[in-house]
Parts: C-alpha cells; sequence; structure tokens
C-alpha cells in the first residue's frame, strides 16, 4: 500500500463522499444536536452504513465483515470527519469492536460481532477515569469471586454510553493505578445490576456519559484477553482506534481548510477580497503544508497497520501527535480568518473548530504523542 | 531495458563503486574530505561518464536511460559517496540541453562533463534579490560581441570560476521580464572583477562581481534575444529540485546525527529519556517534520506517476525544508549551550565548531532559491490559485 489512495479506495471514496454529501450535510449534526436527540445519532443511517458494509470494514467475513483494513477505514471515516457525521464509529468500532476483536475469543466474537457490522448493536470502551488521557491511570477495581468477577468503580467520557448494548470496561484486578500490569478488561451489559449510566453532552456535540459501576457481577467468561495483562489489548485497541481518529480529523480539518480558502477568495474588505492580503496568504499557505505533511503521516500510520508492520505504535503516536499539533492550529486560523462571523453558531467553521477540538485531546495529545514517541524512537 | 538486464547494471555499477571509492569518502559530500583521494574519485566518475550519466555520449555523458540513470544515483546514495554536483552539471547543462543551440552544447557540455571548466551563475545583484527580474545588468552588441556593464552578487565560486551565465538586460525599454537575455562569457578577461564576500560563518564562497566592459562573443548568447526569463526560471526548477527533493537535513553531511548530538550534550536519564524534557519535545517535533517531509515528498512522487490530479505538494518542500535545517540546528545549539558559541579555539570539539558554523550557514537556506516568503507567495497564488 502507497501513500496515494488505491483505484479501489478512490472508488469508495466517491461513494461515502455522495453518500455523505445526500444524506448527512453539516445541518444534520446541527439538527441533532439542538433537538436533544435522545439517540445522538441515526440509527437508521448507521444501519444503511451497515448494509453499505462500512461498520464491518475491519471486521472477519465469518462475523459479517469486509475484511479489509484502515486505509478503507479512513476513507469512511475521512468523509464523516468532512461532515462531522456522529455516528458511533469511535465508540462501536474503533473502540469496544477492537476490544472484542483483539481481545475476544471465538464465541465472543460470534456472539456480538454480527450485530456490530450490521447496525444493530452499539458498543463503547469505559476506560478514562480522569481528564487528561493516561491510559493506565485507572482505579475502578474489578475483584474475584467465584467463576466471576465484582466491579466498583467510576468511569467518564464514555462516548455513546447512554445508548451502548454493551460496555467494555477497563478495571484493575492487580496493582495500583498508573501500572501497565494489573489491568483486566470485562463486557459488562447495559442493563447489568449495580451500573448506572448517566448521560453527558459535550463541546462538540457528541455523546459522552459517565458510569457508576457497584458491586457489577460479570462472568469469567466475558474477560477479553488475559487477566491482569488486559493492557495488551488496551495498547493495541488504542493504537487503532487512534489511526481512525487521525483519519477522520484529517477530513474535518481538510474541510475547515477548503471553506476558509474559499471565503478567503469572496470575502471583501477594503474595497478587495481578503485573500488579497499577504499576512493571509502566507498563513493560509503554511496551513496548507501542515496539512499535507499531516495527511502523509496518516496515511503511513495507516499502511502501518495493515501491513503488520513493527512500528506501529511509532508511526501511530506520529500520526496523532501531528494531527493534534495542526488540528487546533488550522480549526483556529479557520476562525480567526473568517473573523466575527465565525464565532457566530450559525457558521458552520465554529463546529469543526469544536469537534477537532475534542479529537485533539482525545486518546492523548500533541504532547502525549510526541513524548511516547520519542520514548519510542530512543530518547 | 528489462528487469534482468537492469539487474545486471546495478551488479555492474556496485563492483565499479567497490572497486573506486575508498572507504574514507564514504561518508557523503563533505568540506573537510582527504583532496588527493576525492581527486582520485571525481576522475573516476569522469572516465565512467557518470557525472552526468543521462546526457548523450556526444557530449560527454554516459548515455544512460533514465532508469539506469537512477540506478546509478541510488547506488551512490546508498555509499554515501561524494557529489560532483557542479553548477554546469546541476544546471547549466540541462539548461543547455534545452534551449543551446548545437554548436554551444558541442561546445561546452563535454568540457562540464569532464569537469574541466568551472561555472558561475550570475543571477541576484545588489538591486535584484527576491525581485530577479529586475536586474540591471547591460549587455550591449558591438559587432560580433555583447559588452557587458553592471554588478552581481551572490554568485558562489566566481573566485574560482572559469566562465559565467549570467542574466543581463539587453532591451531596457521592455517590460522587465521581456527584456532578459541569457549569456555565457569567461570570466577570466579584462573588465571583469572578482571580491568575495565573507559571511557570517566565516565561510567566503559567495562573491561580488563587477562588469566593466566585460566581452561576450554574440554566438553565445542562449535561447533567443529578450527571451532570457523563460530560460532563467526554467534554471531555477533545477536549481529547486536539488534540495527541496532531497531526505532528511543537513545531517547527512555531519558526523553524528541531531539525535546523537542532544543524547551527549543533554544526557540520559536512567530510563533513557532525555534529561530535559523540552528539548526532548522539540526533537521530537524535528524528527516528525523530517517525517512528513520524506512522506510527502514521497506521496508526490507516487501521485504523479499515478496521474492523480490534486494540488502540486512538492511545492512545499524547499520551504519545509529549509524550516527544517534550521530548526535542526537551533536545537543543536539549545543543546550545546556555551559549547555551542565557540569560534575557534581547543575548549571545543571539532564537531561543536562544525555545528556552530551549520547554525549559522543554514540561516542562509530560507534566502537563496527564493526566498521562505516568495515561497509562501508562489504557493497561494500557484497552487492554492488565490488571485492577487
Amino acid at each position: 500500500m502507497g501513500l496515494i489512495l488505491t483505484e479501489d479506495q478512490l472508488i469508495l471514496r466517491d461513494m461515502a463522499k455522495s453518500f455523505f454529501d445526500e444524506k448527512s450535510p453539516v445541518e444534520r449534526m446541527r439538527e441533532l444536536r439542538d433537538s436533544r436527540d435522545a439517540v445522538g445519532f441515526s440509527r437508521d443511517l448507521w444501519k444503511e452504513m451497515g448494509e453499505l458494509g462500512w461498520i464491518g470494514i475491519l471486521f472477519p467475513e465469518s462475523v459479517g465483515g469486509a475484511e479489509m483494513g484502515y486505509g478503507e477505514l479512513g476513507v469512511v471515516l475521512g468523509e464523516c470527519g468532512r461532515v462531522l457525521a456522529p455516528e458511533p464509529f469511535m465508540s462501536t468500532v474503533l473502540l469496544g469492536g477492537n476490544a472484542i476483536l483483539l481481545g475476544g475469543n471465538e464465541p465472543l466474537q460470534k456472539e456480538l460481532l454480527p450485530d456490530v457490522c450490521s447496525g444493530n448493536r452499539i458498543l463503547t470502551l469505559a476506560f478514562q477515569e480522569k481528564g487528561r488521557f493516561d491510559p493506565y491511570a485507572i482505579e475502578t477495581k474489578a475483584s474475584r469471586d467465584g467463576d466471576h468477577y465484582t466491579i466498583t468503580g467510576r468511569k467518564s467520557f464514555v462516548l455513546d454510553g447512554h445508548v451502548a448494548d454493551q460496555i467494555v470496561v477497563a478495571a484493575r484486578t492487580a496493582g495500583s493505578s498508573g501500572e501497565r500490569d494489573g489491568l483486566s478488561l470485562f463486557i459488562v451489559d447495559a442493563g447489568a445490576p449495580g451500573l448506572t449510566i448517566h448521560r453527558d453532552n459535550l463541546v462538540d456535540g457528541r455523546n459522552g456519559s459517565h458510569l457508576e459501576l457497584e458491586n457489577v457481577a460479570v462472568d469469567g467468561a466475558r474477560v477479553l484477553g488475559t487477566v491482569d495483562a488486559g493492557a495488551d489489548v488496551l495498547d493495541a485497541v488504542f493504537d487503532r482506534a487512534t489511526v481512525g481518529l487521525c483519519a477522520e480529523m484529517v477530513g474535518s480539518f481538510e474541510e475547515a481548510f477548503e471553506r476558509t480558502l474559499e471565503y478567503l477568495k469572496t470575502r471583501e474588505q477594503f474595497g478587495v477580497k481578503i485573500g488579497t492580503f499577504q499576512a493571509l496568504r502566507h498563513r493560509i499557505a503554511n496551513l496548507f503544508a501542515e496539512m499535507e505533511f499531516t495527511r502523509s503521516i496518516v496515511r503511513d500510520a495507516q499502511t502501518a497497520i495493515d501491513e503488520g508492520r513493527n512500528d506501529i505504535a511509532e508511526a501511530t503516536s506520529a500520526a496523532k501527535a501531528r494531527c493534534s499539533e495542526v488540528a487546533p492550529l488550522i480549526a483556529g486560523e479557520a476562525v480567526q480568518m473568517h473573523g466575527g462571523i465565525g464565532m457566530t453558531d450559525e457558521e458552520e467553521i465554529g463546529l469543526f473548530f469544536k469537534r477537532l477540538k475534542a479529537a485533539e485531546l482525545s486518546l492523548g495529545d500533541a504532547i502525549f504523542h510526541r513524548n511516547r514517541f520519542a520514548h519510542l524512537r530512543g530518547y | 531495458m528489462s528487469t534482468a538486464n537492469l539487474e545486471e547494471f546495478r551488479q555492474e555499477i556496485r563492483t565499479w563503486i567497490d572497486e573506486n571509492l575508498p572507504s574514507e569518502l564514504r561518508v557523503g559530500t563533505r568540506k573537510d574530505l582527504p583532496k588527493k583521494l576525492l581527486s582520485q574519485w571525481n576522475k573516476a566518475l569522469i572516465s565512467r561518464g557518470l557525472v552526468a550519466p543521462e546526457w548523450d555520449t556526444e557530449y560527454g555523458g554516459g548515455g544512460l536511460d533514465r532508469k539506469q540513470a537512477g540506478i546509478v544515483k541510488e547506488e551512490l546514495n546508498a555509499v554515501r559517496a561524494p557529489k560532483l554536483r557542479t553548477f554546469g552539471v546541476a544546471m547549466l547543462g540541462p539548461t543547455l540541453l534545452e534551449f543551446g543551440t548545437e554548436e554551444q552544447k558541442r561546445e561546452f557540455l563535454p568540457q562540464i562533463a569532464r569537469n574541466e571548466v568551472t561555472w558561475c551563475q550570475g543571477y541576484s545583484e545588489p538591486g535584484a534579490g527576491s525581485d530577479l527580474a529586475s536586474l540591471q545588468t547591460r549587455a550591449v552588441r558591438e559587432g560580433d560581441e555583447y559588452i557587458v556593464t553592471g554588478q552581481k552578487i551572490w554568485t558562489t565560486g566566481a573566485d574560482k570560476a572559469d566562465w559565467i551565465f549570467c542574466l543581463v538586460r539587453t532591451e531596457p525599454d521592455a517590460p522587465k521580464h521581456e527584456g532578459i537575455s541569457f549569456l555565457l562569457f569567461p570570466m577570466k578577461q579584462e573588465g571583469v572583477k572578482v571580491s568575495p564576500l565573507n559571511l557570517i560563518d566565516g565561510s567566503a564562497d559567495f562573491s561580488q562581481v563587477f562588469f566593466d566592459g566585460a566581452r561576450a562573443k554574440a554566438s553565445h548568447l542562449v535561447g533567443p534575444l529578450n527571451g532570457g526569463w523563460t530560460i532563467a526560471k526554467r534554471l531555477l526548477q533545477h536549481e529547486r529540485t536539488q534540495d527541496g527533493g532531497s531526505e532528511g537535513g543537513i545531517t547527512g553531511a555531519m558526523k553524528d546525527t541531531i539525535f546523537d548530538l542532544v543524547k551527549r550534550e543533554v544526557g540520559l536519564d536512567a530510563r533513557g529519556t532525555l534529561q530535559d524534557p523540552t528539548i526532548r519535545e522539540r526533537l521530537a517535533q524535528q524528527e516528525l517534520e523530517q517525517l512528513g517531509l520524506r512522506l510527502t515528498m514521497r506521496r508526490a512522487g507516487e501521485e504523479m506517476r499515478a496521474s492523480q490530479t490534486g494540488r502540486d505538494i512538492a511545492s512545499l518542500g524547499k520551504y519545509r525544508w529549509a524550516n527544517m535545517v534550521k530548526d535542526e540546528q537551533d536545537i543543536a545549539m539549545m543543546a550545546m549551550g556555551a559549547q555551542g558559541l565557540g569560534w575557534s579555539g581547543d575548549g571545543f570539539g571539532a564537531d561543536q565548531l562544525e555545528r556552530t558554523r551549520a547554525w549559522l550557514t543554514t540561516r542562509a537556506d530560507s534566502i537563496w532559491g527564493g526566498t521562505n516568503e516568495v515561497q509562501l507567495n508562489v504557493i497561494a497564488k500557484r497552487v492554492l490559485k488565490i488571485p492577487e
């Protein structure tokens, strides 16, 4: 796989583009937000994406998937990013789905993934407990009790938690917060006794939630990966989810860039188009460079996963470090160059600004990933 | 050539390099290479026709096709062979092949390929830097000759050059882009005076050149009279592709990488992490920039080969490359601290002194060959198509 889209991927991109243009312009996301929609995305549209095979891109054919890779998923996520579609790729596919795919045995995969692929099952992953991303800062406890585990603790920033059918919960079976060892992953049903899910609305209009778990019982057969070594699964899930998030971010900041470029060509002040001002020309030319460099690095990270290279973690952190650096730069300049109108809720550029901030801070910001990259590179 | 034949050719070149390139020279293009060995190696390159591998043999080239020439380049790069890339080979040669008369090609190309004649480039003037087309050096026709009067600046190697390819104004009343011609003439003549410029890094490779009645043969005017601007721009493209497309910083030419240097100067803690988290982040940013440049230039090549249309991302190369190499030396200076402030003396390591000079030298990278500001203007106008 090279750094440019293949013929098949170009066809997929055109399909996805016309699908989202027709069925999911940015206004749809705004309507869902403003109407305080109970779900927060469209279940019907999600099922349509299931029929098109997009939800199952990563999953094996045996569970109804297409068995393709991040190159293909990235194309679809990029188009989602361009229209800010809030459908649950992150919660259900990249986080929850990947946890089942990478950590679940065959019976668990057979039980859960077919409905995921068709769009009839929503999953999510509950890992975060504090604000800044810190993958092993987990205090929620799971204790063994015969053939099952009992989980007690609190989780925050659980995406789409209020509509998830199952929540994969990362909890500590040994050790203390901050340690990589001693983590385990459990599949918890949404209706499990002792589990309370509170919906939260996020700044980008998406669904967050926080959980209270009080002696929630989980069957020992519903553990993903190995007890105490859940971080092996978790790390792999985070890398893949991060690369998926980067693909979506590229779509969003490309769209924000294009809209801003168009604005510079049409908006007039002092009797001339504002794009004639060198102060703005130089800045947008530089943004173009930042955007293209980042796109190359993200594509390389997708290739690293799809080809099973041994530098997936490194390529992932390179991609997210760049995305999280460039996203606020482009989004911030986009609002600035739109001037006063950019501050209004009516102008859509602000929606891109907010979504990109959420994505920037999710799964590790630029500082986190630069440090991780440096560590992996031996300094 | 078939794939099998190309593979055979590669083996042939590899063997030839093994036999001719001593290990002392396998360190990239550096200024302090042993002179005798370098001169032997250059002679070997010349006799094998590898100075200008793609030129026809009748012009002194290697007569290789593009794929073979690519193999030569790859094999030489793989062993970090020092390059013999003169102004003649890199810039004037391709320009003459495109615009020169048959007589001009026969007269000049073989000398260039044999490295017998050293050329310099007469472009910039004190009043014509970024606005190159406003140049004022005049050439007036007198019989079979042109008489040249004026001044050039930033002329690399002018004090050692035998000949100059020079932009001159031949029609003062025409609009500024339409009165320029491209003229070749010898430097060693009365009417040409060279005065080297001492730069901030202590080097004196650039000169000011004064023309006071210098003489050029009329038959040495390249392309049409007053049509020199097109040729000048084309030649600049050859100049820009030399560096924007190259991978990595100028680290390639230094003894150790910026990563080695920072580790040594700053020190690692027990976990193998740099002791200073800020420098660590700067270093990671530098490495990510190198990665971005490398991957983006590779992507530009893939897009071109696949004929995928889009914005010209290769145009970003020179601008970002310049910032990157400057930033690399800034990091080195930050890491060295006071040890980076030496000009000479035993108190400083040779590598430290070399870095300090490199820090100064690289300040020019965002200036020559089109300043960063000019590059951004070009991207805004030609790539993003924002009307002026």
